[in-house]
């Protein structure tokens, strides 16, 4: 039985709180019985470890914008709520470096860096930005958006993280420098675990410099011809920032939007450029839906079927050739399973598809969509959010290289699985 | 040497001749000693016994022989390392992977490239520059070293300023994991499911495992690539010029600098002919596509000459660019030609803290009186102090030493790194806990005993103290290989 008292206790220096669970609290239909809310890294470290002493399972929460997305934890006693941490530790405009508590809302430290014309290159989704996503929790969840096509994902701009372990060990790898290649890269493996391994509490990231000018280029057609036309924006000289493409369930076309950044008169060649490859036109402003995880848009443009909150939301991986296989799969299984399939992301090879349908149907879309690479080292579909009864019906996670090596890293940092137990691959 | 690892060798030493037969397996102790260090040379060890893996089945079978007899193994590519990463264990199996050379894929269509471990950096640009691609980590031995050897030690180079570093650039890779086990991880596709293994394996320096194939990004070839040299009469001008490129929103390929010491070991070994009277030299490279690296190469232009340059060199075509590089590429094998011996340092500061570090350097090397010679990657802070000695003068081995120790304190004091690109290997691992707490080496040592229990793979490096993984169940353990690393054969 969880002694709250003596959780409160650990928070004493610490200055933040212990309290009880509501309804709110579940995680994913999973509820919890209490949250503590400490304010500092050492505080983290307290609670953590009075937590795990007394045998309870521990779930860290961001703002909790994704906090469904991954498997649901096979219990949840305390929630960490990580809001309390939410201090910019440092920002080093010159050295394009900022390090910030897990807590701070991405939003906020963007904020902060545009101040001295930078930013950190993680698109988030727009509504996940507008609900105070964490850097924990877009850390936690391995985000990438548009620009991952020039600028990698959040695991390409993590400097260094800091994490607390169940036993409430408190562990930084990494530094603040943007190279460093001293101990193991622990951030990268933090980022995109689901809190499986630990309570991150800090992290520092590589900025960039926003460039000051930018044009979109949009173009639409059939789906392989999209996707052959996006590649051809890929493979040009023209260093696109972002080559998205978004196809609406039901639909037989898709568009293809491309970004292009830098400077001034420069910036206007290039889009030239890029629509006389496409066929499309040059427009200031993004489309719609950019950015936005499929079936959602900020306006009623994005085609019949918004599944905005709904649907069974799943992130596809592919080669650069393997996304046109990918769209025309989308469409077979919609005609296959009588179900919804929109699909959206980038032409590099990440794409965020939702499937509406029933339980049955959704899973064999998804296996469908499987499919559509001839092996899982070419493309793999995971399952982030669906319902109780989608995730009975299939495998969630698909095949997964290495998953031995991944059990045993959970063996040795969480060995009496006291965070987040069975929210990530093969059960871990 | 214990009579139980000596034993053990024997033993592993017979099943490898049984197993990959005796051309593939070198005991003769001679032919052995060409391995005895990489390009680390003040380390050596001869290594017990040598295996020319052919593929990945033999490199699966002899750590399976190591496994079973709990006998260490040390991959080795090229060995072009500095750091000793690479330094062979006396009592243990070294892995030679260089004769796995071919590029087994170049799929210039999907921009990746599937190539054995022993394929040489630059051979796989030549191999898809063709097709307008080319492998972007470029470290300055990229005309020998590995691509294995890169992803063991996550190499950048002149260029990773705006490309990144290896660990950017794979995608999947086969490890044979310290079991001997075949895993295959990650793929052509971007972020496989599960935890980021790729980027624990990246740079842990054959720590966790030995890597048999690698898939890696392939980059587009820009559409124009322009280069600078220009000349300052202080280190403080160019690192001025340096801040105001940053600042002006510019990432340049590269920015690299040279103090007035290295330019002129550069001239008399390479005679690049930079400008007379320079304190400092910058060679700035920009690429992308034309439009803006016109506008931008004029921006910088005009910040180098606000900065203070007297002299802008811009190469007029690919021999002159080839001029202006050569200065720079060749600096750390010039310093030969004005010092008898050298230490490479390879730490990181704040690019911010660049002039106030350079003159603390200085002040170092004038105390001790010992010369100290600065190139660097002033783009992202990475420097490489050249600490120059003549190990023929009684003390100067030791001076040196000192002064190189104390740039990597300085380093740590402004919140950087002992190790930029080179890796800690056999000879920063008595730095790491200057950077990084017990707790914090605790914890990068938990996940290494996830893939090596037993803590065979590549003992003695990165880590000053070994952690002993815990015993498993119904095995018997012989002396802990880590507990003697060969020391007695370092000299």
């Amino acid at each position: 039985m969880a002694d709250l008292q003596r959780l409160a206790e650990t928070l004493e220096q610490d200055g933040g709180g212990v309290r009880d669970a509501g309804p709110a609290d579940a995680v994913d239909g999973v509820p919890a019985l209490a949250v503590a809310r400490p304010t500092s890294a050492d505080g983290v470290a307290a609670v953590l470890r009075e937590a795990t002493a007394q045998g309870l399972v521990t779930v860290a929460r961001g703002a909790g914008t994704a906090l469904d997305w991954g498997a649901p934890p096979e219990r949840v006693d305390l929630i960490l709520d990580t809001t309390g941490l939410d201090r910019l530790v440092e920002h080093g405009a010159g050295d394009l470096v900022v390090v910030s508590e897990a807590g701070l809302p991405i939003a906020a430290l963007s904020e902060t860096v545009r101040g001295a014309a930078q930013e950190l290159v993680l698109d988030l989704p727009p509504d996940r930005l507008a609900g105070d996503s964490t850097v924990g929790g877009a850390l936690s969840t391995g985000v990438s958006g548009p620009r991952r096509l020039q600028r990698g994902g959040i695991r390409d701009l993590v400097l260094g993280a800091t994490v607390v372990l169940a036993d409430g060990t408190t562990a930084s790898s990494g530094g603040k420098v943007v190279k460093n290649v001293a101990g193991y890269d622990l951030a990268k493996l933090l980022t995109g675990a689901y809190g499986t391994l630990g309570v991150v509490v800090r992290a520092a990231f590589r900025l960039h410099p926003a460039r000051p000018d930018r044009a979109f280029v949009l173009a639409t057609g059939p789906l392989a011809d999209v996707a052959a036309r996006a590649r051809d924006v890929v493979a040009s000289q023209l260093a696109p920032a972002a080559v998205e493409i978004d196809r609406p369930a039901g639909s037989d076309v898709a568009e293809v939007a491309v970004l292009l950044e830098g400077t001034g008169g420069a910036v206007g060649q290039r889009a030239a450029a890029a629509a006389a490859l496409l066929s499309g036109r040059v427009q200031d402003g993004p489309p719609t839906w950019w950015a936005a995880l499929p079936g959602v848009s900020t306006s009623s443009t994005d085609g019949g079927s918004s599944t905005s909150g709904g649907g069974t939301h799943a992130k596809a991986t592919a080669t650069l050739t393997g996304v046109a296989g990918l769209l025309t799969a989308a469409r077979d299984a919609e005609q296959r399973y009588g179900v919804g399939v929109a699909l959206r992301g980038s032409a590099a090879g990440v794409l965020h598809a939702v499937v509406t349908g029933t339980p049955e149907a959704t899973a064999s879309a998804i296996g469908h969509l499987r499919g559509a690479a001839t092996s899982p080292r070419e493309g793999t579909v995971t399952v982030l959010r669906a319902s109780r009864e989608v995730r009975a019906a299939l495998d969630v996670w698909g095949p997964v290289g290495g998953l031995d090596l991944m059990r045993a890293i959970k063996r040795q940092l969480d060995p009496g699985r006291n965070v987040a137990p069975g929210r990530f691959v093969g059960g871990i | 040497m214990s009579g139980n690892e000596a034993a053990a060798l024997d033993v592993v030493i017979g099943e490898l001749v049984d197993e990959l037969g005796p051309e593939r397996v070198i005991t003769d102790r001679q032919r052995r000693r060409t391995y005895e260090c990489d390009g680390l040379a003040a380390y050596r060890v001869v290594p017990g016994v040598v295996v020319l893996a052919q593929g990945p089945d033999d490199v699966a079978t002899a750590v399976r022989a190591c496994a079973r007899h709990s006998v260490p193994f040390v991959a080795r590519g090229s060995g072009t390392g500095l750091s000793g990463g690479a330094l062979p264990h006396s009592e243990g199996v070294l892995v030679v992977m260089s004769q796995m050379r071919s590029v087994r894929d170049a799929d210039v269509v999907n921009q990746r490239a599937v190539v054995d471990p022993g394929v040489i950096n630059l051979q796989l640009t030549a191999a898809t520059s063709p097709d307008g691609y080319y492998f972007a980590p470029d470290p300055s031995s990229q005309s020998i070293c590995s691509i294995g050897g890169n992803v063991a030690e996550n190499s950048g180079g002149a260029h990773c300023l705006k490309y990144g570093f290896t660990t950017n650039h794979v995608t999947g890779v086969d490890l044979v994991t310290a079991a001997g086990e075949q895993v295959e991880i990650g793929g052509k596709a971007p972020d496989p499911p599960g935890y980021d293994l790729l980027g624990a394996l990246v740079g842990s320096e054959g720590t966790l495992g030995i890597v048999t194939s690698a898939t890696v990004r392939l980059t587009r070839l820009p559409q124009e690539v322009r280069t600078l040299l220009a000349a300052f009469r202080t280190m403080d001008d160019a690192g001025a010029a340096t801040s105001a490129i940053i600042a002006a929103g510019v990432i340049p390929a590269a920015i690299e600098m040279m103090d007035a010491l290295a330019i002129e070991a550069a001239e008399a070994a390479v005679h690049c002919n930079y400008p007379a009277g320079a304190g400092a030299v910058l060679v700035v490279e920009l690429d992308g596509p034309s439009p803006d690296v016109a506008g931008e190469f004029d921006d910088v232009v005009r910040l180098c000459e606000q900065a203070g340059s007297f002299e802008v060199r811009v190469a007029a075509d690919d021999d002159e660019r080839a001029l202006i590089w050569k200065g720079r590429k060749s600096a750390f094998a010039a310093v030969g030609r004005i010092s008898p011996d050298y230490i490479v340092q390879d730490g990181v500061i704040p690019r911010t803290a660049l002039p106030l570090v350079l003159r603390q350097i200085a002040a170092l090397g004038e105390s001790a009186g010992v010369r100290v010679a600065n190139v660097f990657h002033a783009g992202d802070g990475n420097l490489h102090p050249l600490v120059l000695f003549d190990g023929s003068v009684e003390g100067a081995v030791d001076r040196a030493e000192e002064v190189a120790g104390g740039i990597l304190d300085l380093c740590l004091e402004h919140g950087g790194s002992i190790t930029g690109e080179h890796g800690v290997g056999a000879d920063k691992a008595k730095h790491m806990p200057r950077m990084f707490t017990a707790d914090d080496l605790e914890t990068m040592q938990a996940v290494r005993c996830a893939f090596d229990p037993e803590g065979i793979a590549n003992p003695g490096k990165v880590f000053p103290t070994p952690r002993l993984c815990g015993e498993q169940p119904g095995r018997h353990h012989g002396a802990h290989p880590l507990a003697e690393s060969g020391v007695a054969e370092i000299f």
